[in-house]
């Protein structure tokens, strides 16, 4: 590091061209990142892609091939491992402990970076348990057992331990991997209030979307390189995640978070163009219907879906699913060419499925489509009132709607509208035939 | 109580039983001596300050004849349980004990030689000295096969230990089958034994044990971070193998120095520390002491039941006949699935 650089906005953690590997494999292949102080990064990519590598290259455990990791300035490798822990700090992914020490001891020995082999237990050492016990919740299991903890209680306080090492960087491997999902928030969120304090966080995180929700940024390995680094929104990309994974994924926004949601699709249900199930038009409206999409889409039927509001929660879903969305520009309403393509739609369709959607003057002509189709399934939660903004009117088209269609709950949506197809189907063949 | 309390207490209550079983061991034999004779004339011993009044017979009973006996048992039980109880932190290992990397088959080989063989060893080398160098020479050859690019897993440390006791172990049972007129000489040896010991031996012992015991116990936190775990250890600052080899040697010394004198005392290093460790916790601050003192309370108590007998046994028997129905307990009492 550069004199001039303050040391205060210079990156924590600087990796260049990093390559480490055992024996004949090659695991990192010319990893670059730097890591800004107060950041959470998550660490993701596919089984294998090297993320416990890179953060046990990171804390000096393995030498790399070639390739410099420095934290705070410092190379880390050519640390004895006692300064080395006193920058880095490690929470492991095993939280297994086959002996009986107690809480409070473990915590502690997150002092022996700072402690001499003869110095006695100082007040800064007391300070920094106490504090790590604080920020961890850990303090009221400090005089049990380690054995006898649950796997939360374990990992927070293996990062109560970490926390007494007093060091800038804080590395978490897997620390979600074997906790249940309660647990797993509350983790994260721990590690989230510990970067609000000034540390910086490093991450491996399995889970793509708890991963997006928490981190500031995320960290793509694959293939022993650095696919992608940056805010989640543009690490996950289908792209990237078709690259890096191998797999079907759709990245839409999560409805309530709002961070970036992954869902990974069956293999190959997407673009194959041998759709047999038969059509299905759904309309839907600010994400009542995005579900149903996922499910249709994913059990093979031709799903068409509209109008829908540019940018509407469902209208993107079915864009990322690919299907045949019709759309028109928010508070545009549904013209006639509109509502011309929907009737369309209405009319090729096997079945209708109508959500639990809310009704205005703006999506009225969706449900009046609907009155056209043979088939229709009707979704429920609330009652039709509590939802019509629009008065009698709308009253009526529901009303004819709700006579013959099959109404069901939400659960019940996909064996309904598989034996909606299935009738549809045979009657249309029974009039064929009849002719 | 604060760690350091406890292990005062501890240590302290365990020193005042050593000091008991003592007087009372050194009170037994074909002359029974009365507690507070043999208490006064240990007192009156050269390097004390006071002089009480014993009358000679007891007192050279006391001190020439039994005392040395007695001191090398609380030493050698001193120095196995400590070994002892650094080997099984060092494997995370409860079966480990501290001949597990060699060192007991070593010297057995050294000293079986030098009784079969019909030449002199060169360098005036004595049974004990050949004892206790093939025992260092073995524990060496050990770690050497299972370090590799400057680290040694203990996993392959563990199995390397094996693979060169049963070698060893052929070594002694061909030497054995080639021993003639001296087979009862080595059988004796192998038993483990404290007959026949004089102050020289313990005085050997005395120099050796406390400035490695004293090392050991400076590295006894290190010995506890070690417990989770080599790469925990390191992300703790702990230079995982310095540490390892610095441990390994000297327990391995610890425990040749024992054996080299008493042959192989078996169980003394693997029952004790688990005990002490049920009683006292994993934390070696004060689990290293206090195995030390209760092993040398257990080796004189045990050393006096095998001379008490009509004929007198070798000690290892006692030992082992004690110790094992004792670990079978703890085994069935109590789940020993880890440290």
């Amino acid at each position: 590091m550069s004199g001039s650089e303050d040391a205060s906005t210079a990156p924590l953690v600087d990796i260049a061209d990093l390559e480490v590997g055992f024996g004949e494999t090659t695991v990192l292949d010319g990893v670059d990142a730097e890591i800004d102080r107060g950041t959470f990064v998550g660490l993701v990519g596919p089984n294998g892609a090297g993320k416990t590598t890179l953060l046990r290259t990171i804390n000096g455990t393995l030498t790399p091939d070639s390739g410099v990791v420095a934290v705070d300035g410092q190379r880390i490798q050519g640390l004895s491992s006692k300064a080395a822990s006193r920058l880095v700090a490690t929470v492991p992914q095993n939280t297994a402990v086959a002996f009986e020490f107690d809480v409070r001891t473990v915590v502690e020995m997150g002092r022996n970076p700072h402690r001499s082999r003869f110095g006695g237990w100082s007040d800064p050492d007391g300070e920094a348990v106490e504090r790590a016990f604080e920020w961890t919740e850990t303090g009221e299991f400090a005089d049990r057992s380690v054995s006898t903890l649950s796997g939360g209680e374990r990992q927070r306080v293996l990062l109560a331990r970490a926390l007494a090492q007093e060091s800038p960087l804080l590395l978490l491997d897997e620390p979600t991997a074997s906790l249940d999902i309660n647990h797993q928030v509350r983790t994260l969120e721990l590690v989230r209030s510990l970067v609000s304090r000034g540390k910086t966080a490093v991450a491996a995180i399995h889970d793509l979307n708890l991963a997006a929700q928490y981190c500031d940024e995320l960290l793509l390995l694959a293939n022993g390189e650095c696919a992608a680094f940056g805010p989640p929104e543009s690490v996950l990309t289908e792209n990237s995640l078709g690259d890096a994974f191998g797999a079907n994924a759709v990245v839409s926004r999560h409805p309530i978070t709002g961070s970036v949601y992954v869902t990974a699709l069956p293999e190959g249900r997407r673009k194959t163009g041998r759709r047999t199930a038969g059509r299905v038009h759904v309309v839907g409206g600010g994400g009542t219907a995005a579900r149903y999409l996922y499910v249709l889409d994913a059990a093979g039927y031709e799903v068409s879906t509209g109008a829908l509001n540019e940018g509407d929660t469902d209208a993107e879903a079915a864009r990322s699913l690919a299907l045949d969305v019709v759309t028109v520009d928010p508070f545009a309403g549904v013209d006639d060419d509109t509502r011309e393509s929907v009737e369309r739609r209405v009319d090729a369709a096997d079945c209708t499925l109508v959500a639990d959607v809310e009704v205005g003057t703006g999506n009225l002509p969706n449900l009046r489509a609907a009155t056209r189709a043979d088939k229709v399934v009707l979704v429920e939660e609330r009652p039709f009132a509590e939802r019509n903004y629009v008065g009698n009117e709308a009253q009526r088209v529901y009303e004819s709607l709700r006579s013959r269609a099959t109404v069901v709950d939400p659960s019940d949506v996909p064996s309904a509208v598989a034996r909606a197809v299935e009738d549809g189907v045979a009657e249309g063949e029974s009039v064929t035939g009849s002719e | 109580m604060t760690l350091r309390t406890r292990t005062v207490a501890w240590s302290s209550g365990l020193c005042g039983l050593l000091a008991a079983v003592i007087v009372a061991s050194a009170g037994m034999g074909s002359v029974s001596i009365p507690p507070t004779t043999v208490a006064k004339a240990l007192l009156s011993a050269d390097p004390l300050p006071f002089a009480f009044e014993v009358g000679r017979t007891h007192r050279i009973i006391v001190l020439d004849v039994r005392m040395p006996r007695v001191a090398l048992a609380a030493l050698v039980g001193f120095a196995l349980a400590s070994a002892g109880t650094v080997m099984q932190g060092f494997f995370r290992n409860p079966m480990a004990d501290p001949s597990i990397v060699g060192v007991s088959s070593g010297a057995a080989v050294g000293a079986v030689a030098t009784i079969v063989l019909p030449f002199a060893f060169p360098f005036g080398l004595e049974l004990q000295g050949a004892a206790f160098l093939s025992a260092v020479i073995t524990a060496f050859a050990v770690y050497l096969i299972a370090t590799e690019d400057g680290r040694t897993p203990t996993a392959t440390l563990l199995l390397a230990g094996v693979a060169v006791q049963t070698f060893l172990g052929a070594i002694i049972s061909l030497l054995l089958l080639h021993s003639g007129q001296s087979i009862r000489r080595v059988v004796y040896w192998l038993m483990g034994h404290l007959g026949g010991t004089t102050w020289a031996e313990v005085r050997v012992i005395a120099l050796v044990l406390p400035p490695l015991f004293l090392l050991l116990l400076a590295y006894a936190r290190d010995l506890n971070v070690l417990l989770l775990g080599e790469e925990d250890a390191h992300a703790l600052g702990i230079e995982v193998e310095r540490t390892k080899r610095l441990l390994l040697a000297a327990s391995s010394v610890v425990t040749a120095a024992a054996v080299a004198v008493t042959g192989v005392i078996g169980f003394v290093g693997l029952i004790v520390p688990h005990g002490m460790r049920l009683l006292v916790g994993p934390d070696h601050r004060i689990l290293l002491p206090t195995s030390a003192l209760a092993g040398a309370s257990f080796l004189v108590a045990t050393d006096t039941l095998a001379r008490s007998g009509p004929a007198e046994i070798p000690v290892g028997i006692v030992t082992a006949a004690l110790g094992a129905p004792f670990f079978l307990y703890l085994l069935r009492s109590r789940e020993v699935t880890g440290l």
